[in-house]
């Protein structure tokens, strides 16, 4: 184990849905996908969003993509043309989120060349 | 009418005020049968909607007229066909602009079409009457309260009048509100035949829409490895290779920036996807989690084995209303104790405010440090001497107002086709403003003669 920051073993893109953004974790393997599929929670990724969304967390997968799709229903202080925020689509929540700090498994590290 | 095998789509423009460079380099860079060009926004059909009421002549993308006036002649001659929802709420008077840049270049005989059903503000009232709520999806409200601050409403519609209009012969196809992903459809329907029964065609038609429609976002725009991008500011906007059988191939043209990999093309593939295995559209519902997806080197990623269920019978309707104003400033505050005294300047600034009798409660006001991580509040940021955003402000001047207009235009452009992490433009594209000069100069004071002269008000009238 050794703790690091998500972006060691994922990409993310986000942008706006509605009032709340779309951050999409992409992994950078399938053994980072196996971990994160266990690690990333909608309690993780809600709890590491607290001083952003105001809403609730909803998680959807895509193995296929290798992804983790999460939904930050209340995100952007209003959303649209309605909100005062610089980042009032959510276009850096992604990054927000690979700056996450968790114990990460060797293998899935070493499975990304890392 | 199967054409040909393969039909190449590109888009040139992921979203209004995209740069111009896109669509012109694809016309010229490589081979190409059709260029679409995405330019609505949910925000922008109630701005047209504003300027079609002032004016009965506007209210669609200007853009896309400059844009056709500098590439028609080699798009023809190439014979690449171009399909835009750049029609806004006035696809007519959008024609009448490009009928005239087909004029202007000599260029008769070139068809020009206008899908039009999607602006339904004026029937809005007779559908209420007629039973239609007109229920947000969000919130679960009903819009008969707010039915007097509705200000534009359009259908988003699907593929098939896009295909239709190609079917006719158009050289170049206008839309209003339509799924961004049916610019690309519209002409797989017309190349390859597909039918409503071809569900999973369709449906990857419309994972290929989504692929394409915010331009050099699946290109290596807005990558999170952002350091192994090369050439950047040259980057390839994409083009699908796409077979009659549904499957298809993500490239670029050849010496372009950038790079087309499974990595570059997940990254947008997860945009705004929401729920992946129940992606809808008017044309139909796509699995996004039913493909493969493989790199094939080279700047080549192929799809395959999209699947596709039957579409549902509704529409989804995009309303705006007046929700209010909003006004928001700033001032840069240097060190030393740059946060203290931007955060003394804050409250000042309320207390004022509050004194003169004017109240922001805390949900109506904005207060933001940008630079001490505004971005990514509350995220803890494991140790790094770094800054935690930046503000890059540029700018130019010149005697030349066009010269000075076309820098704003490569600004916004960045959130999509430069590094990740890129926010903060509500203001969008930069304007030109006027300089006042100052000329302080001397004169004899022999040649200035001061005058006086006293006037009152005589009775019965002015003076």
């Amino acid at each position: 184990m050794t703790l690091t920051t998500l972006d060691q073993i994922a990409y993310a893109r986000s942008g706006d849905k509605g009032e709340g953004s779309n951050v999409g974790v992409i992994a950078r393997s399938d053994a980072a996908y196996a971990f994160l599929r266990e690690a990333l929670t909608e309690e993780v990724v809600r709890e590491h969003f607290k001083g952003i969304n105001h809403g609730g967390v909803q998680r959807f997968e895509a193995p296929n993509m290798g992804v983790l799709n999460f939904l930050l229903e209340d995100s952007l202080g209003g959303g649209g043309s309605a909100s005062l925020k610089t980042d009032a689509q959510g276009k850096t929540h992604g990054l927000a989120l690979l700056r996450m700090e968790l114990d990460i498994p060797d293998d899935v590290l070493r499975s990304v060349g890392s | 009418m199967k054409s040909k095998d393969k039909v190449l789509i590109a888009n040139g423009q992921g979203f209004w005020g995209d740069s111009i460079l896109g669509p012109v380099r694809l016309i010229e860079e490589g081979p190409l049968d059709y260029l679409t060009l995405d330019y609505l926004a949910e925000v922008t059909m109630s701005i047209m909607q504003k300027l079609k009421t002032r004016d009965p002549s506007k209210g669609y993308a200007t853009d896309f007229v400059a844009l056709l006036d500098r590439v028609l002649p080699k798009a023809m001659e190439k014979g690449v066909k171009i399909v835009a929802n750049a029609g806004g709420v006035n696809p007519m008077a959008c024609k009448d602009a490009v009928l005239e840049v087909v004029r202007k270049h000599g260029l008769e005989g070139v068809k020009v079409a206008v899908v039009e059903g999607d602006d339904i503000l004026g029937e809005l009232d007779g559908l209420m009457d007629g039973g239609e709520a007109f229920t947000n999806m969000d919130t679960g409200e009903p819009l008969a309260p707010v039915r007097e601050k509705v200000t534009s409403a359009n259908v988003y519609l699907g593929a098939f009048p896009i295909a239709e209009a190609l079917d006719q012969g158009a050289d170049i196809v206008i839309t209003g509100r339509g799924t961004d992903p049916g610019l690309v459809i519209g002409p797989l329907i017309h190349e390859f035949g597909w039918t409503e029964a071809d569900l999973d065609q369709l449906a990857a038609g419309t994972v290929a829409g989504h692929i394409l429609e915010c331009g050099a976002q699946c290109t290596g725009g807005n990558y999170t490895d952002w350091q192994s991008i090369e050439n950047m500011a040259m980057i390839g906007y994409p083009i699908v290779e796409a077979s009659a059988d549904g499957t298809f191939t993500v490239t670029k043209h050849e010496g372009t920036g950038g790079r087309v990999s499974r990595d570059t093309v997940v990254h947008q593939l997860s945009y705004e996807m929401g729920d992946p295995a129940n992606y809808i559209t008017p044309d139909v519902v796509a699995d996004f989690t039913s493909f493969q997806i493989d790199d094939e080197g080279s700047d080549r990623v192929r799809i395959s084995g999209v699947k596709g269920a039957p579409a549902t019978p509704t529409y989804k309707v995009s309303m705006s209303f007046q929700d209010g104003w909003k006004s928001v400033g700033q001032l840069t505050i240097s060190g030393p104790d740059a946060l203290a005294k931007a955060r003394l300047a804050s409250e000042i600034v309320w207390q004022r405010l509050a004194y003169d009798g004017f109240e922001y409660p805390e949900h109506e006001r904005l207060v933001e440090f940008v630079g001490a991580n505004v971005c990514h509040e509350g995220v803890p940021v494991a140790g790094s001497d770094e800054p935690s955003e930046v503000v890059l402000r540029l700018g130019v001047k010149g005697p030349d107002r066009a010269k000075v207009n076309r820098f704003g235009s490569e600004l916004v452009p960045l959130v999509t086709s430069g590094p990740p992490g890129v926010t903060g433009f509500a203001g969008g594209r930069p304007k030109a403003t006027e300089i006042i000069g100052y000329w302080p100069a001397l004169l004899d004071k022999t040649k200035v003669r001061s005058t006086v002269s006293v006037h009152e008000l005589q009775p019965g009238g002015p003076s």
